[in-house]
């Protein structure tokens, strides 16, 4: 999409019933590094890589633990992240003190989008410049919501979101339907591995990518790099033993890539000339 | 017309007796479980004692319905500083947190008399005890609540160290090891218990040491 006059507020409608500036918001989530989310019956990973600005920072923080049973990861303005994240965690904290149980993860991730809605029907404010991944688990099961800036939220078995998501995304469609009755372990794999997709290319180590867990009888935390070093080294070994088999499989994953040619690959293809706020 | 008196109190006091011991790598934090009201028993079975932090831990006598939301209200501040930096809070800035919710209900204060023990940064034991309106104080020793006239005396003679004009400046933790400190807590509420109506039925002990917390009971007097 290019300027038009249309695109100056976010209360103001195009002709053709479109709202730029929250599509442009859309299209800060995507700059971002990717994130992903898969679940099963019983527990919710979530996936994020570790982008730094120079070989001399620290990566952004972009897995926050919301509650012991609810996390998200998110991709886009990190800024925007972190101030969402503190309104879910008070959120999650004032229903604890009032009801004596932990905050229902639907009930959470709609005020989220509400509050996002107010963003793009007021003339003094601008949309939220991020994507979440949602990951919680509560009486009804184990779920996994993604919540945009436009205020729309989803449910997803697993998604794929920032810059390259499209390469995960493609990965988790072909194996999606195994994740229900995964096992934890497995989960975890499926998730390190859907990361690896959206590197295409650079050498996947515990230092690049962050994942985190919650499920039954595991409270929300972020696997310290020792184990996703772990992780990574058993089933690298597991793919140069595939050999021949595990190629194809990723040349048709980036093929499709490629042929899908969406604004999303575009703006993943100019990371490097990122602005210094959105990582 | 002669000053009105007030018909109605928002408090009560549901009786019950508190004490902590400071060690030097332990700490031994004490409550009997009577709840009363008036001159009746509520329930015999009532845990006047709450864990804050890993390493802080809460006893609190006076009117437990302001007693639990100061608990959930201290829970809750626990929670959004877990958040924001990483880690637990330590028995120091617990005290000072508590201090402060107590104060900023100066004019409708938490009837609370609590005492807070636990072991500091360096894993040495340390408790502080308060007043209603958060007035405290790092101690070796304390006992609040409706026994603790009774409590306090005997404590001073076993555990207060001598005149610091006397002798150099001693630590205010005592020298006793963890198992004499129970004994002396189980002893001195057993004694509580003979006199002061409102202390009896069950003593609930929690020691915090480096190996963590460890929960202990015994029975008192019913009557």
């Amino acid at each position: 999409m290019f300027r038009n006059q249309y695109d100056t507020d976010v209360t103001t409608w195009s002709p053709a019933g479109r709202l730029f500036q929250v599509e442009y918001a859309m299209e800060a989530m995507k700059q971002g590094s990717a994130a992903i989310g898969l679940r099963s019956k019983t527990h919710v990973v979530l996936g994020c890589v570790n982008k730094a600005n120079s070989e001399l920072s620290s990566h952004q923080k972009k897995i926050f633990k919301v509650d012991d049973h609810i996390g998200l990861a998110i991709a886009g303005l990190t800024a925007d992240g972190r101030v969402l994240s503190r309104y879910m965690r008070n959120e999650c904290i004032n229903y604890n003190f009032t009801y004596e149980s932990p905050l229902p993860v639907g009930r959470l991730v709609v005020q989220l989008a509400d509050k996002a809605q107010v963003c793009t029907q007021r003339s003094w404010k601008r949309p939220y410049g991020v994507g979440l991944l949602v990951a919680g688990l509560d009486e009804s099961g184990a779920h996994l919501y993604y919540n945009c800036p436009s205020g729309n939220y989803f449910e997803y078995q697993a998604f794929a979101i920032g810059s390259r998501s499209q390469a995960a995304k493609t990965y988790l469609e072909r194996r999606f339907e195994n994740f229900t009755d995964s096992s934890r372990d497995d989960l975890v794999k499926d998730a390190i591995t859907a990361i690896r997709e959206t590197l295409q290319g650079e050498t996947l180590k515990s230092s690049i990518c962050t994942i985190a867990v919650v499920g039954v009888g595991e409270p929300f935390h972020i696997l310290d790099q020792g184990t996703v070093q772990q992780i990574i080294d058993t089933f690298e070994i597991a793919a140069e033993q595939e050999g021949p088999a595990a190629e194809p499989d990723a040349a048709t994953g980036r093929d499709t890539a490629a042929e899908q040619g969406t604004a999303a690959d575009q703006g993943g293809s100019t990371d490097e000339g990122v602005a210094p706020m959105d990582i | 017309m002669p000053k009105q008196q007030a018909n109605w109190s928002p408090y009560d006091n549901n009786g019950g007796s508190c004490v902590a011991i400071a060690g030097a790598d332990y700490c031994v934090i004490a409550a009997d479980t009577r709840m009363s009201t008036g001159y009746n028993i509520l329930t015999r079975d009532y845990s006047k004692i709450c864990k804050l932090a890993d390493k802080c831990v809460m006893a609190s006598s006076g009117f437990q319905a302001d007693v639990k939301a100061l608990q959930k209200h201290l829970a809750a501040r626990h929670l959004i500083y877990q958040h924001q930096h990483n880690k637990q809070m330590s028995c120091p800035a617990m005290a000072q947190l508590l201090s402060n919710t107590l104060y900023y209900k100066r004019f409708f204060p938490y009837y609370s008399f609590n005492v807070l023990g636990g072991l500091d940064n360096e894993g040495k034991g340390c408790v502080f005890t308060y007043d209603a309106v958060g007035s405290y104080e790092k101690v070796g020793y304390s006992s609040q609540g409706s026994g603790s006239t009774l409590i306090m005396p005997f404590l001073d003679n076993q555990l207060k160290s001598p005149s610091p004009l006397l002798l150099p400046v001693q630590d205010a933790v005592t020298p006793l090891a963890e198992a004499e400190a129970v004994d002396l807590v189980k002893t001195v509420f057993a004694s509580a218990s003979e006199r002061d109506i409102y202390t009896g039925d069950k003593l609930e002990i929690v020691v915090i040491n480096a190996d963590g917390i460890r929960r202990e009971y015994m029975d008192l007097r019913k009557d």
